[in-house]
């Protein structure tokens, strides 16, 4: 029987209930106003009453209202047919709700409960399985999707019998299990998961060793994300966080993408809705749409559901991942689960930390992060998630709460800097302050050393010291004048420009530039690297940084065409002849 | 407001702050409005049977057995064709002391436009200053705020944008508005012969602050009304957002709220985002463009409001006297549209886009050529060029008095580019450049 509750009172989206039995914490519940029947999640029990969260707006609710405790926590629902749908925070499909506006209490369901899938067994009976396990598997887009014995099955368990091969409804039973004691399990394609909690059906989770592919020349090349790792991207408003985000999820390496907006702008989802379906995914030749969900709980959509949303998708995340996918999940932004994790606490009278956020912020954040990664299935395939995050820290300060906590948990920072951003210099990424923790992996060395080319890591660190070098000339320019150093100052700075404009610097607005493969990032770097490591024979600065600049001229028209097109290599003799043209004898 | 028949009447109050009042009452509904004496209050925290009530005008003069009457329902606005050419206070009140008009009752600080229901902005709002138009193109369905100093004339060139914008109506939500400034916008509207497409929700310096957190919600569902039922362009006008924000850290402080960075409610990002999401591209062709004033303190952008706000709009226009041409332009490096990329080159002509940032990139040379001259430092000639074409930059472009359309803005620039630079300088794309440049 349900434990029941009523309203005792009301404090803006918390709501203290009154019960007559046994109630946990996180458990979700229903609240009655009217005939809206809106979720809430307990989040603090005191003696016969509990503390809700509703996750939608109170207003008109009365004391004495109904309240229905459920007996679980918040759950996603794990299923074929999961991707290319827009969700809200509560795994609500927002394609399915009816009318212009979401009203207070709106559920629609997450799947096509009525659709067919094709389902192929891939276990057979007597074979012993446990949590996790693939099943069968059905054809998803174009994504094998493996069903599974569920999550939360302990234990061992030996196969009694599986369907044919043939057309079944998710809530049909494809496969019959039984444990020690010869109970009997019918096991369906759809299975519920507590999205608080990590899925650890796997047998390993190794060091992540590859490097996944986004396109992005600051990152590949100068900070590469590992798959399975993590990464994160503060920066002030305006830096271009989401325009870098929303180019990763075009063109990065993955198998399937989840995208959560959480506590964003509602036209930057729109953005994804518009061209997502359109756009074509060059890789593989299908829609990005397909290999796309999203998890959308924007600005204006109520704040409690904001902290679900962020693990409603890395559970989904994981789902995927147990089928032996590269997952990428993104979510733009994490300060915004943070500030509503501050909103709760001061509405229940907690002590804060600092600037007002939870003291248990720091452990949340990197619980989180801890989820992603890459592991061994029990059957040996691997799966990965991989987790980028963006921070928007107040005032563009890099010392407050969340970007701190959020830097002891991810392993690649790609600091974005006003500085940059100012100067149009994008990806505002800082080349300087921004590091891959993963350069330092032997693993991904070697990974690297194999897949673009034998020393490459040194490569990269020459560049950073090309870019290090320029600075601090830089410095020495502005301090002494342009006539007060010598010229070789101006080749120092003009090398690490000419690396900026040309590899770091990226247009994600132009079709050819926007998406750069690993093996034109080489190619560019190569050639770039090698201008950088000559010595020309400048007379005066002005020569010098006229020099360069009709280099960097060039180069950015190289960047513009189709790669080995007959323009693109014109423009490289060109660059090659102004190079000789100024060679130190 | 007459009390109805069989309406309970309190006499009763346990409590009064500075801004809340304490009472026991049964069947109260959360947000509800209550009448207290003679002003309004709404239900901001109930606990058993103890109501707690926000008094808008502030509890001065309140004794402990003044009449509380609750009304049953949050606050509304009645909607109707009616609206247009109208002046109200905070409550939707008409100022001028006419007749209440007659239309549907809506409930302020309705629901949420569903996300997936929403079209991609793709409208140009022109207003024809190069500042905005060229560098920081606004499309219809934005958010976009003023960051200006108290002493800015960001109210003249609000008033500007909006009379310019063709919109079919412009709300104004009018906070802590000064009553020249409220003239002053209620004389321009009036000289553009634009009276009958505006409707005005003003809450001025000699009104109670706390009565401001209603201004947006009854601008915002005027707006809805014209847009949503109407298909309407709606151009939403809303000065000054930092009092808006005061008003709710006073709020929050008097509800014993702890406070976060700047004295601000930790809520605040979230009721921002509430008001500025609003701004929406309507399937029906109607759409809400929300244009803010946010004042700054000093310039400084880290404060909370600013911060928060930067956030949550799609972009930020900032004023500057530029000291070179003594005119005010609207700042290349600090300002911003997010939203440009959806129509610059594609609604307007194909090198918008480069030659935008090529001026902007130019532009900054200048300013480091400046630094270097103040410093001391002997310019080179590039240094001289670029300084000169920073001076016609800024003159024959970024000043907001200058009103020209797109495409001559561009011709403009070009001439500018022709006129200091080489084309290997201006970089821009090769077959942009040989179709464009001004021999």
């Amino acid at each position: 029987m349900k434990t029941l509750g009523r309203v005792n009172g009301i404090i803006s989206n918390i709501v203290i209930a009154k019960v007559d039995g046994p109630v946990g914490q996180n458990e979700i519940c229903h609240v009655y106003c009217g005939d809206i029947r809106m979720m809430a999640e307990v989040i603090k029990v005191i003696g016969d009453e509990a503390y809700v969260q509703v996750y939608d707006s109170t207003r008109g609710l009365k004391i004495g209202d109904k309240v229905e405790f459920e007996g679980h926590m918040l759950e996603a629902t794990l299923a074929p047919g999961l991707l290319s749908r827009n969700y809200d925070g509560l795994q609500n499909d927002l394609e399915k709700m009816d009318g212009l506006f979401i009203n207070r209490g709106s559920i629609t369901d997450p799947i096509d409960f009525d659709a067919k899938w094709d389902f192929k067994p891939l276990a057979k009976a007597g074979d012993k399985v446990s949590a996790g396990d693939w099943l069968g598997e059905v054809k998803e887009q174009w994504v094998m999707h493996k069903i599974m014995v569920p999550f939360i099955m302990q234990g061992n368990y030996t196969v009694k019998s599986v369907v044919a091969a043939g057309e079944y409804k998710v809530t049909d039973t494809i496969a019959v299990v039984v444990d020690a004691d010869n109970n009997e399990y019918n096991i369906t394609m759809v299975q519920k998961w507590p999205v608080k909690q990590a899925i650890r059906c796997f047998s390993e989770k190794p060091r992540p060793s590859r490097v996944m592919e986004t396109g992005v020349r600051a990152i590949d090349t100068f900070n590469p994300l590992a798959e399975g790792g993590t990464g994160f991207i503060p920066g002030p408003f305006g830096a271009g966080k989401t325009v870098l985000q929303h180019a990763i999820s075009k063109q990065a390496e993955a198998d399937v993408i989840i995208i959560v907006a959480c506590g964003e702008r509602a036209n930057e989802v729109v953005e994804i809705f518009a061209e997502f379906p359109e756009l074509v995914d060059p890789r593989t030749g299908h829609k990005l749409m397909e290999r796309t969900i999203i998890i959308c709980n924007t600005s204006n959509m109520p704040v409690a559901a904001r902290e679900a949303s962020v693990y409603t998708g890395m559970t989904i995340g994981e789902y995927y991942r147990s089928m032996g996918l590269k997952v990428l999940v993104m979510a733009d932004s994490t300060s915004r689960w943070a500030q509503a994790l501050r909103e709760m606490s001061n509405r229940l009278e907690e002590l804060p930390g600092q600037d007002a956020f939870p003291m248990d912020l720091s452990a949340v954040i990197s619980n989180f992060y801890s989820r992603a990664g890459l592991v061994k299935l029990n059957n040996g395939e691997v799966g990965s998630v991989t987790f980028l995050g963006t921070v928007s820290p107040a005032g563009g300060n890099l010392k407050e709460p969340v970007t701190e906590s959020t830097k002891k948990a991810a392993r690649c920072f790609y600091a974005l800097s006003q500085g940059r951003a100012d100067s149009k210099r994008y990806p505002a990424i800082d080349p300087l302050e921004s590091y891959s923790k993963y350069l330092e992996y032997p693993e991904v060395r070697s990974y690297l050393d194999e897949h673009i080319e034998k020393n490459w890591v040194d490569a990269v660190y020459a560049g950073k010291t090309v870019m290090q070098r320029g600075k601090e000339a830089n410095d020495q320019i502005n301090i002494v004048g342009d006539d007060g150093v010598p010229v070789e100052y101006h080749e120092r700075f003009w090398k690490s420009e000419l690396l900026d404009s040309v590899i770091l610097q990226q247009d994600a607005f132009d079709d050819i530039d926007a998406n750069c493969p690993i093996e034109r990032q080489k190619m560019m770097y190569n050639m770039v690297l090698d201008i950088c490591g000559k010595s020309f024979d400048l007379e005066n600065f002005e020569v010098c940084s006229s020099f360069f600049k009709q280099l960097i001229y060039t180069f950015r028209q190289m960047n513009y065409s189709e790669w080995k097109s007959e323009q693109f290599e014109s423009f490289r003799a060109q660059i090659e002849e102004l190079v000789n043209s100024k060679l130190a004898k | 407001m007459t009390t109805r028949a069989f309406q309970k009447v309190y006499t009763k109050i346990d409590n009064i702050t500075k801004a809340t009042i304490t009472l026991r009452a049964t069947g109260v509904g959360n947000d509800e409005l209550a009448t207290v004496g003679d002003r309004l209050a709404q239900v901001v925290k109930i606990m058993g049977d103890k109501v707690t009530l926000q008094v808008f005008a502030g509890t001065e003069g309140l004794t402990t057995d003044t009449e509380v009457v609750f009304h049953g329902a949050p606050p509304m606005l009645r909607v109707s064709d009616a609206l247009a050419g109208r002046f109200f206070n905070a409550y939707g009140e008409p100022l001028e002391g006419g007749e209440m008009i007659e239309g549907e009752a809506r409930e302020i600080g309705g629901p949420t436009v569903n996300p997936y229901r929403r079209l991609q902005p793709s409208e140009l709002i022109a207003t024809g200053i190069a500042g905005i138009d060229l560098n920081n193109t606004i499309v219809s369905g934005q958010k976009i705020p003023f960051f200006a100093d108290p002493d800015q004339p960001y109210n003249v060139v609000m008033a500007d944008v909006a009379l310019r914008a063709k919109a079919d109506k412009i709300i104004l939500g009018g906070m802590g508005l000064t009553n020249d400034d409220f003239l002053y916008f209620k004389q321009i509207f009036e000289n553009a012969g634009a009276l009958d497409r505006i409707v005005s929700f003003v809450n001025t310096t000699d009104n109670p602050p706390v009565e401001r957190l209603l201004v947006p919600d009854m601008a915002l569902t005027a707006a809805e009304y014209f847009a949503v039922d109407k298909g309407e362009k709606v151009l939403v006008l809303l000065t000054d957002m930092t009092l808006y924000a005061d008003a709710l850290a006073i709020v929050s402080n008097r509800m014993d709220q702890i406070p976060s960075k700047d004295s601000m409610p930790g809520s605040l990002y979230s009721d921002l985002a509430k008001i500025y999401e609003k701004a929406v591209q309507l399937p029906n062709g109607g759409s809400i463009t929300i244009i803010a004033v946010t004042t700054l303190s000093g310039g400084d952008i880290t404060h909370a409001i600013p911060d928060n706000t930067g956030y949550i709009t799609e972009g930020q226009l900032f004023l500057r006297n530029d000291t070179d041409t003594g005119k005010v332009i609207v700042d290349p490096f600090r300002s911003l549209s997010r939203l440009k990329q959806l129509v610059i080159g594609k609604k307007t002509r194909e090198d918008h886009p480069q030659v935008m940032n090529a001026c902007v990139r130019l532009y900054a040379d200048a300013a480091n050529a400046k630094t270097k001259q103040e410093n001391g430092f002997d310019l080179s000639d590039y240094d001289e060029r670029a300084l000169n074409f920073a001076r016609d930059y800024s003159e024959k472009l970024l000043s907001i008095d200058v009103n020209i359309e797109i495409e001559q803005m561009l011709d403009i620039a070009w001439t500018l580019f022709a006129k200091y630079f080489s084309k290997g300088e201006v970089s821009i794309k090769q077959e942009l450049a040989e179709k464009y440049w001004k021999a």
